[in-house]
């Protein structure tokens, strides 16, 4: 058994280190292939890092209520309010942010206080900010608070966080799907231009390929070195793939961070974790090798003698 | 060891390469399969090493009908005989070595034993030494005897040989004749098509000729198959 392993071992050994220095004599050819590969795996695994760094954004957690009172309500009329939706069943807590709290705080934190000053009314409004009690916090229940709030008179508008979270929730199970079609139309490129190369290559090494047969070489046999080309080609990619999607993260990280300062918080652009690593180079594995097996399996029978 | 029963071949384009042919090769014979250009002496190489099948009829190799044998048992069909080309078919970018060995390494043979059968091939084929070279570097007789080398490394029971000179002048051409009936010597059945008719007649080998069979009766054993005519195989 030892021995048998051995053997399959030094064949295939054979087989691989045979096709590595055929690859490397081609040099040019095999880089271009290998790039084109690399570009079309690097798309899906850059849309996924994308999808992954948005989707661990640091969203407010809980979920709150936030309600705009009309301009010419008064900071009096605005407590007599908060305080009435205090009392109301399932809210937890109220907070009054005055049109002059806020107004002191954008100035504070906008730097803009000269021109502040030149205004003669606040802009802004008065804002009752309420967190809803836990269990109260299903969508229909918050539907219902929000219906609750929006009929009082002084009540501009209300906006709760989850519209947000909603927001971006759409929009990444849109990045997600566009990922998955993306992801499948690139695989297809990558078994085409495998697939091709292999073509070519079986045409050129035509000869080789009927003598081989012609002293009983099998198609297994005949198609192996093949296959090692196509398994070959896709590591190369994947790992050119992943060198395009670092390069183009640490480019990126600079603007990004200096975008989440300007948030006031703290942006950081994640590169590839281990198992989208492991899924990369499996993906450009089984590719290639499907690439190599479809183009072989198709040439090699034309070079079977003919039926009668 | 070969037997052909009323076997035809048309090929798709229309045209009949053999009509009908019958003969049989006993085990440990030699013999030479002559007639004038397209008489089907390639088309009756190819049926035995399966590169063609026949459109109608039987062949028989080593008690096998070749018509029936399934496409995955082809290559080890395959290792049961070696075939010389006229062109001789080398992998030119490859060294000697690596072109003598290739059937033992479609044979999955250990590298102990294709290091000791590829120079027991060459040695035979009087190139051991050349192991090293590019097929390039050769004589046209000296690739010849390296396609030799190929065909009879792996010890097959059967040797059929394509027009195997051709290209060569006629002490060449006696040389690698010499070499054939060496190993047929040792028991390996040879069927060498050719139409290189005096070596045939100095070999006093039976003779089994293609084409329309008004070709006269000088080989000592004759045989004729004439398209058509459904003629047998009728030794002596």
């Amino acid at each position: 058994m030892g021995a048998r392993l051995a053997h399959w071992l030094t064949r295939h050994g054979h087989a691989l280190v045979a096709t590595a220095g055929h690859l490397s004599r081609q040099r040019t050819a095999t880089l271009l292939t290998v790039l084109v590969m690399g570009l079309a795996l690097a798309l899906p695994l850059a849309l996924q890092v994308l999808v992954r760094n948005v989707s661990s954004l640091d969203l407010p957690s809980g979920i709150g209520v936030s309600v705009y009172l009309k301009p010419e309500v008064s900071e009096a009329r605005a407590r007599t309010l908060a305080a009435t939706f205090a009392a109301h069943a399932g809210i937890a807590s109220v907070t009054l942010i005055t049109a002059s709290q806020a107004l002191a705080q954008f100035r504070a934190q906008s730097g803009l206080g000269a021109a502040l000053d030149a205004l003669t009314d606040n802009p802004l409004p008065n804002v009752i900010t309420i967190s809803p009690e836990p269990r109260t916090a299903s969508p229909a229940q918050l539907e219902a608070l929000r219906g609750y709030l929006a009929v009082w008179p002084e009540v501009d508008s209300v906006q709760t966080d989850a519209d947000w979270a909603r927001r971006l929730g759409a929009w990444l199970d849109l990045l997600r799907r566009a990922l998955l079609v993306t992801a499948a139309l690139l695989a297809l490129g990558v078994v085409a231009i495998v697939g091709n190369t292999i073509r070519l290559e079986i045409h050129a090494r035509r000869a080789e390929i009927e003598v081989t047969k012609l002293v009983g070489g099998s198609n297994a046999f005949v198609r192996r070195p093949f296959l090692y080309t196509g398994v070959l080609y896709g590591l190369c990619a994947a790992l050119i793939a992943w060198a395009i999607v670092e390069g183009a993260r640490l480019g990126l990280m600079g603007p990004v961070r200096r975008l989440g300062d300007a948030y006031g918080s703290r942006l950081a652009l994640a590169g590839p974790s281990v198992r989208e690593l492991g899924a990369l180079l499996l993906a450009g594995v089984l590719l290639g090798w499907l690439g190599a097996w479809i183009a072989s399996t198709r040439q090699l029978s034309r070079i079977e003698p003919r039926p009668a | 060891m070969i037997v052909f029963e009323r076997v035809a071949k048309r090929y798709p384009q229309g045209r009949e390469a053999l009509s009908l042919l019958s003969f049989g090769l006993a085990r440990g014979e030699m013999a030479f399969l002559t007639g004038r250009s397209g008489a089907g002496k390639s088309t009756v190489l190819k049926l035995i090493a399966l590169l063609e099948r026949p459109t109608r009829g039987q062949v028989l190799i080593d008690g096998q009908d070749t018509h029936r044998l399934p496409a995955r048992r082809i290559p080890q069909f395959r290792r049961q005989i070696g075939v010389v080309f006229q062109d001789h078919r080398l992998l030119m970018d490859r060294p000697v070595f690596d072109n003598v060995a290739l059937p033992l390494i479609v044979a999955d043979a250990s590298l102990r034993e294709i290091d000791r059968r590829v120079r027991a091939a060459l040695d035979q084929v009087g190139l051991l030494g050349c192991e090293r070279a590019a097929p390039y570097e050769l004589s046209v007789g000296e690739q010849q005897r390296v396609g030799i080398a190929r065909a009879i490394v792996s010890k097959p029971p059967l040797l059929i040989a394509d027009e195997p000179t051709g290209n060569l002048d006629a002490a060449l051409a006696a040389e690698v004749m010499g070499l054939f009936r060496r190993f047929n010597e040792v028991g390996v059945t040879v069927l060498v098509a050719t139409h290189d008719l005096p070596l045939v007649r100095d070999s006093g080998l039976r003779e089994i000729r293609l084409g329309e069979g008004q070709l006269g009766a000088e080989a000592s054993h004759e045989l004729i198959a004439a398209p058509g005519a459904g003629l047998g195989a009728q030794p002596g």
